[in-house]
């Protein structure tokens, strides 16, 4: 199973495939996560890669390659379109975060993604925002998608939650798992 | 239970259970989780040091003292430490000493892509390099042992994708490392000719045995599948080309880097029609083959620069195609890294792009003053360099060019190697401004502490380096503080300071927005008013909450930390803190 999970810098996208990850293991499965760090974490493009299977050589997916893609923005859905395997599955964050290009004016950004990306593969588009500020921070839209992502693969639930108990900080659990109960339920 | 770890937490449970005791570290991207998951074992003493060379050289006096020591860099880093690695490969080690390199391929986060693997051939040093976790660890503990049956430092070569996946690992109970006893011995360690001349004998020895070993251990392993094609390779690029090509052929993997084997490559690819060599950047071990006479395919078919994908390898060695994908069809914005909003920095290449200086940059999140809208930094080349390549420009060019010449340069970066820079100007008669970007803290690679932030590795406190009493003390009679968020006060004293007919430092002092202090400080959010002029002031900024919908300025509250830097930049008082 190769899942790719892309945002930008900032939007926690490492903590969501530190959660995959985890729940992987507990289900018995060899795990690689790639993850991003140093400056290209600064606001950028982020992509991190988890695959599991009975064994994984290589830690990161290339492009035709991936059977999910989370996406923390729609730009950066649209930008991963291409690694989607044929038959594949995005979860896309509608949010729209402008890029550098497009705040100094060099570029526009693009219009109707939702609607270019829905033609071409199966996308189940989210206002991931809206639920993570019901969950009482924006700052949970990460774990508002691993909810959506969980509800859309062959793992029982209670292993997420465990995995999410043992990797966020005590003291935000409650407010994770409310995240994560609103993206599964959506 | 195995554990998912990253390749560097990996290494660094390997170090721990091979009883090492003392690691001395700079950080770099991306190997800085090693030394920050040392921090984890207690019984371990870890720092972070100014800079590679001296964490290498208390590495080596720690492995001197007979402890099994560990310094660990970016491949940057070891051009740094290269001095002291290249003398210790004479005087080798009492306590095991492992040297863990981890290049960057693909430049994610590097201002080059050298291949560090060259080190081990000048300097004459084992080199290792594991494939993913469970090898980090295996490959670290092996490192120890051979360190001290063949008495050389060891390099563990890792890389971006090694050092940042996570990996499956069993965790090992620690063995029990008793300190090397240590003697008095000038003619081992004091490496004046006449020791040198002999100890270089001894080098040529080992490397001799080095190489007997390279063709028995089981670091390097084949694996038959009946295949007629058959592929070495090593590291990350093993696993691509494993993933890539399965049992479609067959493999020599290398584990030891340097010295390669001789017999074992030759016997090796005498059974194959073809042989392909599967190596990222330079053709290494590639040209050891072939200086065997060895025939094989690398180059030829691989490119020198960036990561290697599996789908790559399947093309070039078995002619299949790429999985079919959908095209975007379009061309869509690039994302670039960005200042963060909050960022100290931004108040700074704010005021120097309006006064439109001549930059020169240094290695920091704040290289990232080069990228439009800001746009101010000239140059940035290494660690250090802002500061004395702005004296060599100022040399170049005279006395009118110096006063619209500034440096910038990072609080722990100045602490790596910009005050010996700054040392030359103030010894050979320079003018140069020099601004120190005083963050409070290393931010580039994720928040470690420096000489200058009051903090050990472990956040106990220490001795503040002070950067006032340390600039004066070399000799700089102007060292000005100032708030670059305050932009007239900025602008002020850099005018003054450029003018000044002396060298001069300005401290641009103002906490990193990514530090808990400051996210408790800027807590709310900018709002723009109706007094808006739409003058595009703020938009000069370049920060990632301010933009432009129709004509427009918008602030986007999601992204918005309530800085107030916009505020201070607006002719109209037109956006408040909310």
């Amino acid at each position: 199973m190769n899942i790719m999970i892309v945002g930008v810098g900032g939007q926690g996208t490492l903590l969501a495939s530190r959660i995959l990850g985890g729940v992987a293991i507990k289900e018995g499965y060899d795990v690689k996560v790639s993850e991003v760090h140093g400056m290209s974490q600064r606001g950028g493009s982020v992509v991190t890669y988890v695959k599991y299977g009975d064994k994984v050589y290589s830690p990161i997916i290339d492009r035709g390659e991936a059977d999910i893609v989370l996406a923390f923005e729609i730009l950066e859905a649209y930008r991963a379109m291409p690694y989607l395997k044929k038959g594949g599955k995005m979860i896309a964050n509608t949010q729209q975060m402008n890029p550098m290009p497009v705040i100094t004016g060099a570029m526009e950004y693009p219009a109707d993604i939702e609607k270019k990306l829905a033609e071409k593969i199966n996308l189940q588009a989210v206002d991931a925002l809206s639920l993570a500020e019901q969950a009482g921070t924006i700052k949970a839209v990460n774990v508002v998608l691993i909810g959506l992502l969980a509800k859309s693969m062959d793992v029982d639930k209670s292993v997420w939650i465990e995995t999410i108990k043992e990797t966020v900080p005590e003291k935000f659990i409650d407010l994770n798992l409310k995240a994560f109960e609103l993206g599964y339920n959506l | 239970m195995k554990k998912l770890m990253l390749g560097n937490e990996a290494v660094a449970r390997g170090a721990y259970e091979a009883g090492v005791s003392v690691v001395s570290s700079y950080p770099g991207t991306p190997s800085t989780e090693i030394t920050e998951n040392i921090v984890k074992y207690d019984d371990i003493y870890v720092e972070w040091a100014p800079n590679e060379k001296v964490a290498a050289e208390v590495a080596v006096g720690a492995s001197i003292a007979g402890a099994r020591s560990m310094s660990c860099m970016k491949h940057v880093g070891l051009n740094v430490m290269a001095d002291p690695v290249f003398t210790a490969s004479y005087t080798g080690v009492n306590g095991g000493l492992v040297l863990c390199v981890a290049d960057d391929q693909g430049m994610h986060s590097s201002q080059n892509e050298q291949d560090s693997r060259h080190y081990a051939k000048a300097s004459k040093i084992l080199m290792l390099e594991p494939s993913d976790s469970a090898e980090c660890r295996d490959f670290t503990k092996a490192a120890y042992e051979l360190s001290e049956k063949y008495d050389t430092p060891v390099f563990i070569r890792l890389s971006t994708r090694v050092s940042h996946s996570q990996s499956l690992v069993e965790e090992h109970e620690k063995e029990d490392y008793i300190l090397k006893d240590y003697d008095k011995n000038p003619a081992k360690y004091v490496m004046m000719p006449g020791n040198a001349i002999k100890r270089h004998v001894v080098v040529e020895d080992r490397i001799k045995a080095l190489k007997e070993m390279s063709e028995t251990t089981e670091l390097n392993s084949v694996e038959e599948n009946g295949s007629k094609i058959g592929v070495i390779s090593a590291g990350i690029a093993y696993m691509y080309a494993k993933e890539a090509l399965g049992d479609k052929v067959d493999y020599l993997k290398l584990g030891v880097i340097y010295p390669l084997p001789e017999k074992k490559i030759k016997d090796f690819a005498e059974k194959y029609d073809k042989v392909y060599v599967v190596e990222e950047l330079d053709p290494v071990i590639e040209e050891h083959c072939k200086a065997l006479g060895v025939d094989v395919i690398g180059k030829d078919v691989f490119t020198l620069q960036g990561e290697y994908t599996p789908t790559m390898i399947k093309k070039a060695v078995l002619g299949e195609d790429a999985a079919p994908f959908e095209e975007i069809g379009e061309q869509i914005p690039v994302r670039p890294p960005v200042m963060c909003a909050g960022c100290p920095h931004r108040g700074t290449f704010y005021v120097l792009k309006k006064l439109g200086l001549v930059v020169s940059g240094d290695i920091g999140c704040y290289t990232l003053g080069a990228t439009p809208p800001l746009q101010s930094v000239d140059t940035t080349i290494c660690m250090g360099a802002s500061v004395s390549a702005a004296h060599g420009m100022a040399k170049a060019r005279g006395a009118e060019f110096n006063k619209k010449l500034v440096s910038v340069i990072g609080d722990s970066t100045f602490m790596h190697s910009g005050i010996t820079g700054l040392v030359d100007i103030v010894y050979n008669k320079g003018n140069n401004t020099v601004i120190i970007l005083d963050n409070s803290i290393t931010g580039m690679t994720g928040h470690q502490d420096n000489p200058t932030t009051g903090y050990t590795i472990r956040k106990e406190p220490t001795t503040q380096v002070n950067l006032i009493t340390l600039c004066k003390s070399i000799g700089v009679e102007s060292v000005v503080v100032a708030d670059p968020f305050d932009v007239k006060n900025f602008e002020k004293v850099v005018k003054e300071e450029t003018e000044r007919e002396a060298p001069s430092v300005i401290i641009a002092q103002r906490p990193c927005a990514l530090l808990p202090p400051m996210r408790k400080k800027y807590s709310g959010h900018c709002e723009i008013t109706d007094k808006c002029r739409k003058c595009k002031m703020c938009m000069k900024l370049g920060c990632p909450a301010i933009s432009l919908v129709g004509d427009t300025v918008k602030i986007d509250t999601t992204q918005c930390n309530g800085c107030g830097l916009c505020t201070n930049v607006c002719p109209f008082e037109a956006i408040e803190q909310k």
